[in-house]
């Protein structure tokens, strides 16, 4: 082991392999930052040049056939697509803008990476370190406006400071419960030369990513396990950033418990799975929320407990013992009080569990989870996806996206009604399909993170769910789609309405539309105005057709589908409510 | 509504640049006031302490030392009663040296309470106390009549009774 400790105080623990660039090369700064790139694998990166990272951008263009860049329309766009490209992939996202409003503009999507634990790295560029604090042009002071919403953020003044503070960066992004890093660096140490050598980061002693397993809590879970009656399991995204979709399988398959999802775990478990019993949460399935407050036994894996899933903590699954399963030890016992915590990596954990449960059925209790979902599917499914009224619904767009593409389109979805639906309804067959912003509610997420999404997994069908209010937000990212030839699909469910707003106020504001209903552009052609091939629909019998273009289509292509514009989406349970009082209508 | 008590945060973290800001950041976002705050070198090379007293509940506090930990630089977070730590706060006082010789009320306040005159000059004297705040406190009271120059108190800074473990937890890392 190696100990590196150039330019911090912070001692970290570098690769012992030699890495291709161990012998010192001059270089400058700027190039310094394209090389640790490429070491790290980075083979996209998103972003937008400007005065103090135009260093950078000048080695970008030397080295254009090695490294990407996609330039967005907004660096909020940048950061987006550089989540949607994580989410999909699994590797750490890239995002790059200039200092000042250009790194002031990638702050909301780093909060999103943050609160949905994506591994993504920031660069940004700051002014020359002579004129810090000085209220220089584009000046602003990021590492301290980033702060709350990074999992660690530094300034590098000198040249000499990149190798091992980008080495460190992506390390921390990418390990234990992931999470952005922003890394500012200022024009003079980009211009700076120094003798590169770069040597990945391998620990940092004062970050520990995974605490170690401890064999008495996995097998006093085993027990509770084991003798359950009627055990709940409820996963979440640590599952699929945990790569610990065939462990879950195999406990499931293996004890027949039912397992429900958050919205962020869905996929991580096919959608048709038998013991796939839906999404938990404010607008999740009628089985899995009534019955979280009637088991025995509910096994988190991955989760934390969002108040969107929980309801009322005072009437949460307060009749069932709770095993947590948990990598970051400052979730446990946040929300819910647990009985067993089992620490560490999701993969480990359940690997190590499984061989100690005893196989099962739970047949009696899975008839339960059959019973409230034929209410379910009466009162609210059978409507939703074979409404009989003149409107289209949101949800027959979602079942005829599944029909079509049988299951294997990744769904990129945004904020509101449409996100719901398509959460609810959408099947997967592979796990990293559904990328949404969960904790954050980031309208205007889906368009720029369908991108990332795409141009991280070319082969896969990636469809754009999108409301007519979120769409807008940052619907100038149609324009990175056509420069780049993104053949991502976009479909917007348009309502004139921010309608999960609209909802609440027709709910609880007695239909007090305050500023909710929108006078919406020509959508088609403005996507034709970006040379996107465009198709509107309004009525039924044209979604089939219309669909099966869209999907046919090599290139990008847009689909407006004009929905009804009052429909609500149930079931819901009631801001503050309990998980049981979840309400059909 | 849980009860409300007096804890102090004890820190081992790294020395860099923008960790003060991570650190009371957390306390910021849930409304928590911070009473005192003290940073500096610990027993051990390298490493800093972070000494921070706080009026909350024992959930709140768990939680707290929780998300601190949760810091990439933090290396451990740990927190105590008042009854579980030795703790001291210093102040000085700065006062019209007149009054030294004037009055023998502030000698014998001087010696009383145990304070330490750290430098006399022509015009002022410098008083140094270090106690808990309820002396400190006392202290400012029975000078003010007098005529206080300048005051000036610490944070608390405190060592617990029980081991705090970091040696041996850097030891392992670096194995």
């Amino acid at each position: 082991m190696n100990f590196n400790s150039v330019s911090m105080e912070t001692q970290t623990i570098v690769s012992e392999k030699k890495s291709v660039y161990n012998n010192a090369e001059r270089i400058s700064g700027s190039e310094a930052v394209i090389r640790c790139l490429l070491a790290e694998g980075v083979d996209i990166l998103y972003g937008y040049p400007g005065g103090a990272i135009m260093p950078v951008y000048d080695e970008l263009f030397k080295y254009q056939n090695k490294l990407q860049h996609v330039l967005t329309r907004h660096e909020q766009g940048a950061i987006h697509a550089a989540q949607g490209y994580a989410r999909i992939s699994g590797k750490v996202g890239v995002a790059m803008a200039t200092s000042g409003p250009g790194a002031t503009n990638l702050i909301t999507g780093i909060a999103d990476a943050q609160i949905d634990s994506t591994p993504v790295v920031c660069i940004t560029g700051q002014v020359s370190s002579h004129l810090l604090g000085s209220d220089a042009f584009q000046e602003t002071d990021i590492v301290g406006i980033s702060t709350p919403v990074t999992k660690w953020n530094h300034q590098i003044t000198k040249a000499s400071e990149i190798p091992e503070v980008l080495a460190k960066a992506f390390y921390i992004a990418k390990s234990g419960r992931p999470g952005p890093v922003l890394i500012d660096i200022t024009k003079d140490a980009q211009f700076e030369e120094f003798d590169f050598i770069y040597n990945k980061c391998e620990g940092i002693r004062s970050y520990n990513p995974a605490p170690s397993i401890d064999v008495k809590a996995i097998q006093n879970a085993a027990v509770l396990i084991n003798n359950a009656k009627k055990p709940l399991i409820v996963w979440g995204q640590g599952v699929i950033l945990g790569q610990a979709e065939d462990q879950l399988k195999e406990i499931v398959e293996k004890t027949g418990i039912p397992a429900a999802w958050t919205i962020l775990g869905a996929s991580a478990l096919p959608t048709k799975h038998p013991l796939n019993v839906g999404m938990v949460g404010m607008h999740g399935n009628y089985a899995p929320n009534i019955l979280t407050n009637e088991c025995d036994l509910l096994i988190a894996i991955g989760m934390r407990f969002d108040d969107r899933v929980t309801g009322s903590l005072d009437t949460y699954a307060k009749q069932a013992k709770v095993i947590h399963f948990e990598i970051d030890p400052a979730e446990v016992d946040k929300n819910v009080k647990t009985d067993i915590a089992v620490l560490g990596d999701a993969k480990d954990s359940l690997l190590q569990l499984t061989p100690l449960l005893e196989k099962n059925s739970h047949d009696n209790w899975h008839q339960r989870f059959k019973d409230l979902y034929a209410i379910e599917l009466e009162k609210v499914i059978a409507g939703d996806l074979f409404p009989e009224k003149e409107g289209l619904s949101m949800g027959e767009v979602i079942r005829e996206i599944n029909q079509q593409s049988k299951g294997s389109a990744a769904i990129v979805s945004d904020v509101g009604q449409h996100q719901m639906v398509a959460c609810r309804y959408s099947e997967f067959n592979q796990t990293k399909s559904n990328i949404t912003s969960g904790g954050l509610g980031t309208m205007g997420f889906a368009l720029p993170a369908a991108i990332g999404a795409k141009m991280a997994a070319p082969h896969r069908e990636v469809v754009a769910i999108i409301g007519d209010g979120g769409y807008q937000m940052t619907i100038q990212e149609l324009g990175t789609i056509f420069q780049h030839k993104v053949p991502v699909k976009i479909v917007v469910l348009n309502n004139d309405f921010l309608g999960m707003v609209r909802q609440w106020q027709q709910l609880f504001f007695d239909k007090r539309y305050a500023s909710t209903e929108m006078a919406n552009p020509d959508f088609v052609s403005i996507a034709k105005g970006y040379y996107i091939d465009a198709k509107r629909v309004v009525k039924r019998e044209e979604l089939a057709n219309a669909v099966a273009e869209m999907m046919a289509s090599k290139d990008a292509y847009f689909l407006e589908v004009c929905v009804e514009k009052e429909d609500n989406v149930f079931p819901m349970i009631q801001s503050g409510a309990s998980v049981s009082e979840i309400r059909l209508c | 509504m849980a009860k409300l008590k007096s804890y102090t945060v004890s820190a081992y973290t790294e020395n860099n640049i923008g960790l003060l800001n991570r650190i009371s950041a957390i306390f910021q976002r849930r409304h928590i006031n911070i009473e005192s705050i003290n940073s500096s070198i610990s027993e051990i090379d390298g490493v800093s302490r972070f000494t921070i007293v706080v009026y909350v509940s024992e959930v709140q506090i768990k939680k707290i030392i929780g998300q601190i930990e949760k810091q990439v630089e933090v290396i451990k977070a740990y927190y105590h009663t008042d009854e579980e730590t030795v703790y001291q706060e210093s102040c000085l006082f700065k006062i019209k040296s007149d009054l030294l010789f004037e009055h023998d009320g502030i000698q014998n306040i001087i010696i009383e309470s145990n304070s330490k005159i750290v430098t006399v000059t022509k015009d002022f004297f410098v008083l140094e106390k270090s106690g808990n705040k309820e002396e400190i406190e006392l202290l400012y009271k029975k000078l003010s009549p007098f005529g206080i120059m300048q005051f000036v108190r610490s944070g608390r800074i405190a060592v617990t009774k029980e081991e705090m473990k970091i040696t041996e937890m850097l030891a392992a890392f670096n194995n």
